[in-house]
């Protein structure tokens, strides 16, 4: 029997329009604006200024922290400002901005597209340079990669699990990724494999891809370490805590991370890029985007520069359609509109959804029936219209109890819910201000 | 049968007065002494529970004003100077005035003042949306909109003008409680001591931006341009992260700051009209 995950879930329509598009390398931007804050945790700091020269690939930005990732020029040019730039978080940041004069690469980044097999780093070295590559997480979240590639001590890792589900509908950038790049994954997971210390890797993908999980499965064939699992077509699978349950039966605990069971967790994506930056030197200054959408002249899958303006990518993607009624950062399910197409691509963009004025108004809001649907599609088993209850009454620590930081905000409950109710509006806020408490909490618990 | 009734009353009687003994005793034993004053005093109180005072409600208050050795630094915004003096007398202390204060908008986007650069559709509540993004309009320091603070305002002081698109509040009905100033996820009402007149003159500002994107967002923004910090001859004025700040018990309400503000941020609210005043001088002399 095919796996999946046993609670919850739901069937949104695929709308996988660009599953057959190949991966478009688009001209140079004229200009890239690249924000200090991509990934999750602290800002990157400048150590570039105003006039420098930069070569494509030069580190521009130095990581802030621990959790915290390096920033390297996409292109080569001028630095002509760095000012505060609104970015698709809605709010301004401040941003590096470049003037693109030329693609003239650091001499250190081997740019042959031979496959390099055999790793020669040690696990040490290969964390190293995940670090200094600034590789994130690809999937959305940004976590660096170097943090969760290294085992806390105390915990013990067994299993390597390879995402490459991607579940949210319209995007296809890590299906054509696997299709294209099979071989270099393959490699990034081995390379992976020996940071991790572990003898056993798991990919799993839905089966609304058959060609990959077929092309996958003979490249695998030779490697006993990695196995391919086909999957269910179920949202949210892509869910890390989701797909280890419909994978391994491991449930993850509550307020916990995956490697409370052993396991870590790395997207399709990221393992092509640890390839890159541990075989070819290669820092994260690329990725691909989806644009996408119905009234999308050509919609395709492109090899973006970070920093690229979205308007430029929907330039070449046929120009932004008439009714066209928001421009979605992400899939249709977790991403959020921006305000303006001008926001640049960042290293945690999968893809940009295009939607008509008809498809991309709220239903209007109605009373809750309590009909339970937003329970029985959680894949967390959350009580979604009780969480935004307590959140709209400010019952903050009754929320706490509930669970409401488990909420991995993928918006099946308001996907679901018959009264159009926002939901998730309120559960994300509730959750803001859950962890500004526990915060204060541990503020007072110090000081103390 | 009289037997039984006889015995049934007599036993229930002694069971009786055996248990209101013990009871009279525990009584004594475990009695709490609780100061008749503190029901005097939520006599006084206007019973709003608003929590204005920083207590959890009015009995909250009142136990803590009897327990204070001094008065100082407690006051009930709503009751105001005439609730604390009567509060003083029955405690037999000395009152302490506290300045009676009101709730100020340190906005002024006007649709007119703040082009709008997108359409939000999503749940109406201020704090999704400032969690969300920098709003309707490219000012991510402004109101929102919402009226969470209308919301929250348990005396009616607060309604939301549509034409304008920003709360109003009403000087005669505002007691200054605080609710709406921890309501707005934005920070961006604050609340100043209370003008003869209700005369009020701040800087409807909150944008943290540099002059020139702040300026670009909205047109009465505060640009940080210095002007009002070099005319202001009281030392009342500072400049703080791009913003001016008038500070409300050192202004004078001269009035210099606003004639010399290249961006009309600062407001000047409930003072006659210029020219009313010429006329009144003006008959003055002729009488």
């Amino acid at each position: 029997m095919i796996k999946t995950f046993p609670y919850g879930g739901t069937h949104p329509p695929d709308n996988k329009l660009t599953a057959d598009g190949k991966i478009v390398y688009p001209p140079l931007p004229s200009s890239v604006s690249i924000p200090l804050l991509q990934h999750a945790g602290i800002p990157a700091i400048s150590v570039v200024t105003k006039g420098d020269k930069v070569l494509t690939g030069q580190l521009i930005a130095k990581a802030g922290g621990f959790i915290s990732a390096n920033i390297h020029s996409s292109v080569s040019g001028v630095v002509t400002k760095i000012d505060k730039v609104t970015d698709s978080s809605g709010y301004k940041q401040e941003s590096i901005i470049i003037e693109v004069t030329g693609d003239e690469w650091k001499d250190t980044i081997d740019r042959d597209p031979a496959i390099r097999r055999e790793i020669i780093l040690s696990g040490e070295e290969i964390l190293n340079r995940c670090l200094e590559s600034g590789i994130v997480g690809l999937g959305g979240a940004a976590f660096p990669t170097h943090v969760k590639l290294k085992v806390p001590a105390g915990k013990k890792c067994d299993l390597l699990i390879i995402n490459g589900v991607e579940c949210e509908p319209y995007l296809t950038s890590d299906h054509r990724m696997m299709l294209e790049k099979g071989e270099e994954i393959i490699t990034g997971i081995l390379i992976m494999m020996k940071a991790l210390n572990v003898s056993r890797a798991m990919i799993g993908i839905e089966n609304n891809k058959p060609d990959t999980i077929e092309h996958l499965g003979k490249l695998c064939k030779e490697i006993s370490e990695i196995t391919v699992h086909p999957l269910k077509v179920k949202y949210p699978q892509g869910g890390e805590k989701q797909l280890i349950k419909a994978l391994i039966n491991r449930e993850v605990p509550s307020g916990g991370l995956p490697i409370d069971v052993g396991v870590v967790v790395q997207n399709a994506g990221t393992a092509f890029a640890v390839y890159e930056a541990v075989q070819k030197n290669k820092p994260l200054i690329e990725r691909v985007v989806t644009i996408t959408g119905k009234s999308l002249a050509s919609p395709s899958n492109y090899m973006v520069r970070i920093g690229t303006l979205v308007s430029d990518l929907i330039k070449a993607a046929g120009g932004l359609p008439e009714n066209t009624g928001k421009i979605i950062n992400g899939g249709p399910m977790m991403g959020k509109a921006v305000t303006t197409a001008d926001v640049p691509v960042v290293k945690a963009t999968s893809g940009i959804v295009i939607l008509k004025k008809e498809e991309s108004l709220r239903r209007p809001v109605g009373p809750c029936i309590r009909c339970g649907k937003c329970n029985t599609v959680c894949a967390l088993k959350l009580e979604p219209y009780l969480l935004m209850a307590l959140t709209r009454k400010d019952l903050t620590e009754r929320a706490e109890t509930e669970r409401i930081t488990d909420c991995c905000e993928c918006g099946s409950c308001s996907y679901i819910c018959p009264a159009a109710r926002p939901l998730l509006d309120y559960i994300r806020l509730g959750k803001s201000q859950v962890l500004q408490m526990k915060r204060e909490r541990t503020l007072e618990k110090n000081k103390a | 049968m009289s037997s039984t009734v006889l015995m049934t009353i007599i036993s229930l009687t002694l069971l009786g007065l055996l248990s209101s003994v013990i009871l009279y005793f525990i009584a004594q034993k475990f009695q709490v002494f609780e100061d008749p004053r503190i029901d005097e005093i939520q006599a006084i109180l206007p019973a709003a529970n608003c929590g204005g005072c920083g207590f959890a409600g009015c009995r909250n208050f009142a136990e803590a004003l009897v327990k204070a050795d001094t008065m100082d630094g407690l006051n009930c915004p709503v009751g105001g100077s005439g609730t604390m003096t009567a509060a003083a007398r029955i405690l037999g202390k000395e009152p302490v005035p506290a300045d009676p204060m009101v709730a100020v908008l340190l906005c002024n986007g006007t649709p007119g003042n703040r082009p709008r650069t997108s359409k939000y559709d999503g749940a109406s509540d201020c704090r999704i949306t400032h969690n969300l993004y920098a709003g309707e309009t490219d000012c991510a320091f402004g109101c929102v909109s919402h009226g969470d603070c209308v919301k929250v305002c348990s005396f009616d002081a607060m309604y939301m003008d549509n034409r304008t698109g920003l709360p109003v509040i009403i000087d005669e009905k505002c007691v200054a409680c605080g609710l709406c100033v921890k309501a707005c996820p934005r920070k961006i009402i604050e609340l100043r001591k209370k003008a003869k007149k209700d005369r009020k003159l701040y800087v409807a500002c909150a944008n943290k931006d540099k002059g020139g994107p702040a300026r670009r967002a909205c047109k009465v923004a505060c640009i940080a341009c210095n002007k009002c910090l070099n005319v202001c001859e009281f030392g009342a004025i500072k400049i703080e992260n791009n913003l001016a700040y008038i500070d409300a018990l050192k202004c004078t309400f001269c009035r210099k700051c606003v004639s010399v503000c290249p961006t009309e941020s600062i407001l000047e609210l409930n003072f006659p009209p210029p020219k009313a005043k010429a006329e009144v001088r003006e008959a003055t002399v002729n009488a």
